[in-house]
């Protein structure tokens, strides 16, 4: 874009500049640095930024490699979905939220499962004690499910559920579900987050050992580019990567990585990149530095698109293309001065708009404390459409792209990301990289190293390590009811009586058959749930072909 | 040479979210303690097995799932039970101060919440562990 | 109650607590290991070491666990290395040894290796004795495995289990490190990774080239501890090992050999206490020291006199 001349000059001037700022009073602090603790340089101008190859590395929305946006018109052609991740208590109770939330105006609905439901137990089991309808809701069987889209047309709306070691299970229901409701699955859109290696990776809520999960995986792909072929298949997750202390870099790359597991996987079980990778999609963290969040999203895109066409050799526009996700990081909201989160969590979510981002769920205020009230959760969703019609942020395509601070951001991120492929690589692969724990260290370490920053107070949390009050919390806390889990596990108790138990053995039986051979599992785990087979049934039976996942040390 | 504190961290419960405790773990041994960690998904009878075989001074339990009301009171319950009722309890996570008041009656001697600083905690540990009366008699 | 009446009446609790009397070289502690040897004697002691990363900590995991189902009383001692600077430590085995059937009476016990260098804690041998007086019948020792000379080991144990990963040039620093002469068994662990046949090799080359003759052939067991590939295989010959050695009478040999050093040590430990206490306070050493720097003596003789001092009394 500049002539060499001109670069010459200007990194001279720089040099001059750069001299004079003894002239300038002192730094008021030790060290300027981002979120993920690299050091930001006082200035950032043309001399920052690698200034060749503007078409190949930047070009157009919707054109290869899509570093400013996937879609063509962007949020002129689509506004991003609202979806505020949401599930509680018993199902009637989550049924009640959605359509609450549908009447306010959101556009599609997101699914938060219980404890004992992401980890494969029934309400009934000695493990699910104490953690019933706590962090969601519960389900056991169709008949939950049923009850918590009662109502809710499923060829209407699309429906995002955050489950993973037993996806294939809750997706089947919700296909039983549908088939209730007189719908064709191939009229069914949504989203399973059915990503097992950030499970392993960062929040740790696995059943099986990572080969046969790759499986049951592959197999939901494959089931699904045949019968759900609007649905997709795995949002790969940096959400929790992040969460659980990585840094932007790390939840980058580790992600991406994640990704291309994926990608080799589906391949090697000989399916079409470019019939399953258009279904691949992503959900990241919107962390609180600003300018480095949206460097990530563009780095994230650009990456994926040239690995897609030229290393895995995907023909389609549609796979190249990295469709995402995007929620505030819960990490970085604060128990202390709680109304604070609301401000936070109004930047992070601008920073994921500004990324181009598909979706965005903002966490509501009081989520340190307790699970969110409906006023907070109002006040989240209220926060994005105060960004979509007031800010006018939406009106123009990437709006950051050519400032040289983001372009020499989404550069670094961007090599940062590719040095990590290459040390996954030559630790042997994604996999490897688990069962050694190289991930779980990297991440822990920079969680440390963030948690001694802020004891330092070379990183100021306001309100926790900076302009401390003592206050009285007045946010009030939602509780769920222990009445609830006794009529979680009561009506779970009566299903199993009045279901046809004949049924449910022989189809158990017919899912090993199928799990010790190589038929689909996700086929013969739909012929379970339709005969009210329980989750925990189906856990069950697969453990003992599949085995259990156990965690490599860290320490 | 002073003796040294030995801790054993906990995560019971179905959660994995185990950042916390892996930040506290380092914290605790970069100030001379020796840390035992349970790894996730620990019943009350495992966490207070090793507490007792261990024979560490205090017991650290981390919970961000919602289920504190019914694992706090099931490992306090179980360590006097197994004759551990000399060792302390303290306990991290997601808790409202209702709750807290109650643990705190329940046996659980302190209770930290997000934004606690690792400092703190060490403070608090080895506080309590220089209070704690040792009236046994060896032989 | 006191500790050691309710340690005899069968109290885990009461164990636990005199095993961190014994860490911690609390008062009393040396009368109550005197009684506690003399009612002990029985247990068998396996020690696992090997480099870092070499998997003993599975391996224990696996084999406490087939020792346990064959009926025998187990007990686990693993050392972790404690800071140098700060004293602390993460006592991480206890963490890899999750199939462990607590429920049958199994005891793990964590230690910090605080300022040790040979593989154990200064206390651990002590310790062995505590577990022994307990009643059970076999104790697994792991070393620290941080990659030093660790060879303490043999003073504590009955037998020893080498660990091994097949990674280039392994076989080559255990030789280097003495451990070819310390093992009784190999165990060359994550056989599932390439070149664990090289290594098998290797190691039987090596072994063949000894010049030692026993009759006892130093088996190698290729093993995977985390899938549980080939332990029961590891176990037999842990088994035979002590079968030969009860056999041959070697085992009593051994442990007379390991006494003679145990008495020695507490003799030696004994007099450094003693003279730590009376002739080596700071005074005394200062003002030596500073004549040896005016010139008026030598390191050598002062030494010399210090000796002729502590035992002739003048």
């Amino acid at each position: 874009m500049f002539d060499k001349s001109f670069l010459e000059e200007l990194r001279e001037r720089r040099r001059q500049w750069d001299a004079e700022k003894d002239k300038f009073a002192q730094n008021a602090r030790p060290r300027y640095m981002t979120v993920s603790g690299d050091d930001v340089d006082i200035l950032y101008g043309p001399e920052s930024v690698d200034q060749s190859g503007y078409l190949d590395k930047i070009g157009f929305p919707g054109q290869y490699p899509y570093t400013r946006g996937v879609h063509h018109s962007m949020y002129r052609g689509r506004m991003w979905t609202m979806r505020q991740f949401s599930g509680m208590g018993t199902a009637r109770q989550t049924n009640e939220r959605y359509h609450y939330l549908l009447k306010q105006g959101q556009t599609g609905l997101s699914v938060a499962f219980d404890l004992p439901t992401l980890m494969g137990y029934d309400s009934d089991h000695q493990r699910s004690m104490g953690e019933i309808c706590k962090c969601g809701v519960a389900v056991d069987t169709l008949a939950d499910m049923e009850i918590i889209f009662d109502g809710i047309d499923l060829s209407k709306i699309s429906t995002s559920m955050t489950i993973n070691a037993p996806a294939s299970i809750l997706l089947a229901m919700y296909v039983a579900v549908g088939e209730k409701q007189g719908i064709a699955s191939h009229k069914l859109t949504g989203t399973l987050q059915n990503d097992i290696l950030k499970e392993y990776i960062a929040q740790k809520e696995w059943v099986f050992p990572p080969e046969p999960s790759i499986r049951l995986i592959t197999d939901l792909m494959d089931f699904c580019a045949r019968h759900i072929p609007k649905w997709n298949t795995i949002s790969i997750s940096g959400y929790h990567i992040r969460e659980a202390g990585a840094t932007a870099a790390q939840e980058l790359a580790f992600t991406l990585a994640d990704g291309f597991q994926y990608v080799e996987s589906a391949i090697a079980a000989g399916q079409d990149v470019d019939v399953f990778a258009p279904r691949l999609s992503f959900f990241f963290n919107a962390h609180q530095d600003f300018f480095e969040e949206i460097a990530k999203y563009r780095a994230a895109r650009r990456i994926w698109a040239r690995h897609m066409r030229e290393k895995y050799g995907a023909k389609k526009e549609e796979s190249w293309k990295l469709r995402f996700h995007t929620q505030t990081a819960g990490c970085s909201l604060t128990a202390q001065q709680p109304e604070n989160n609301l401000m936070r969590t109004a930047y992070e979510a601008l920073s994921g708009v500004l990324g181009g981002t598909q979706s965005l769920h903002t966490n509501s205020m009081d989520e340190t404390l307790a699970l969110p009230s409906d006023k907070a959760v109002l006040l989240a969703l209220r926060t994005q459409q105060i960004i979509m019609h007031e800010t006018g942020v939406a009106n123009t395509i990437d709006p950051l792209a050519g400032s040289y601070y983001v372009e020499y951001l989404t550069d670094k991120l961007e090599a940062e990301a590719e040095a990590y492929f290459t040390e996954i690589e030559r630790r042997g692969g994604v996999l490897k990289g688990i069962e050694e724990g190289f991930f779980q260290r990297e991440i822990a370490k920079s969680a440390y190293r963030y948690q001694k920053e802020i004891e330092r107070e070379e990183r100021i949390i306001v309100g926790v390590n900076g302009y401390v009050m003592d206050e009285e919390i007045t946010i009030p806390v939602l509780r769920i009811d222990e009445t609830v889990a006794r009529d979680q596990v009561a009506s779970l108790q009566k299903i199993k009586q009045s279901r046809d138990n004949d049924k449910v053995k022989r189809t158990l039986e017919e899912l090993a058959v199928c799990a010790r051979g190589n038929g689909n599992t996700l086929q013969a785990i739909l012929d379970c749930v339709r005969v009210y087979a329980t989750e925990g049934e189906i856990v069950d039976t697969l453990r003992p072909i599949f085995g259990e996942y156990q965690e490599p040390p860290m320490f | 040479m002073a003796e040294k504190i030995r801790v054993l961290l906990a995560k019971p419960g179905l959660d994995g979210h185990d950042r916390g405790v892996k930040v506290v773990a380092a914290a605790l041994r970069d100030a001379g303690m020796e840390v035992i960690y349970t790894g996730l998904r620990q019943t009350p009878e495992q966490i207070v097995t090793a507490a007792i075989q261990e024979d560490v001074d205090v017991v650290g339990v981390s919970i961000l799932s919602g289920a504190h009301m019914t694992l706090f009171p099931a490992i306090v319950d179980l360590l006097r039970q197994r004759g551990g009722g000399d060792k302390l309890i303290f306990g991290g996570g997601i808790i409202p101060d209702d709750d807290i008041a109650a643990l705190e009656k329940a046996g659980v001697s302190k209770l930290f919440t997000p934004g606690a600083s690792t400092v703190e905690i060490i403070d608090w540990v080895t506080r309590a562990v220089a209070a704690k009366k040792n009236d046994e008699k060896l032989l | 109650m006191s500790l050691y009446t309710e340690f005899q009446g069968g109290s885990e609790v009461a164990l636990s607590k005199i095993i961190s009397h014994i860490e911690n070289r609390r008062e009393g502690y040396q009368e109550v290991l005197s009684r506690l040897y003399r009612t002990g004697g029985r247990m068998y002691r396996i020690g696992i070491t090997g480099p870092p990363g070499a998997g003993k900590s599975s391996l224990v995991n696996r084999l406490a666990g087939l020792a346990a189902e064959a009926g025998h009383r187990v007990a686990v001692i693993c050392v972790d290395p404690s800071s140098p600077f700060t004293g602390g430590a993460l006592l991480g085995d206890r963490l890899r040894m999750q199939d462990i059937p607590l429920d049958k009476g199994v005891f793990i016990r964590s230690m910090g290796s605080r300022g040790s260098t040979g593989g154990l804690a200064a206390a651990t041998s002590n310790v062995t004795v505590a577990l022994d007086a307990f009643g059970f019948d076999t104790l697994f020792i792991e070393t620290v495995g941080v990659g030093q000379m660790e060879l303490d080991i043999i003073d504590a144990c009955d037998t020893v289990v080498v660990a091994l990963v097949p990674e280039s040039g392994d076989a080559i620093q255990a030789l280097k490190a003495g451990l070819m002469e310390i093992a009784d068994i190999f165990a060359v662990n994550k056989a599932d990774r390439a070149g664990s046949d090289q290594m098998v090799y290797d190691l039987q080359s090596a072994m063949e080239m000894k010049a030692v003759h026993s009759e006892w052939i130093v088996p190698i067991v290729a093993t995977q501890a985390t899938a549980n590939v080939n332990l029961d295989e590891l176990y037999r010959h842990l088994t035979a090992h002590k079968a030969y050695l009860e056999k041959t009478g070697l085992l009593a040999q051994k442990r007379a050999e390991q006494l003679k050093k145990k008495v020695e040590r507490v003799l030696v430990k004994s007099i450094q206490r003693d003279i730590d206490r009376t002739l080596l306070n700071g005074a005394v050493l200062d003002d030596i020291v500073g004549r040896i720097m005016r010139g008026e003596d030598d390191p050598y003789s002062a030494g010399q006199a210090l000796f002729r001092q502590y035992k002739f009394g003048s």
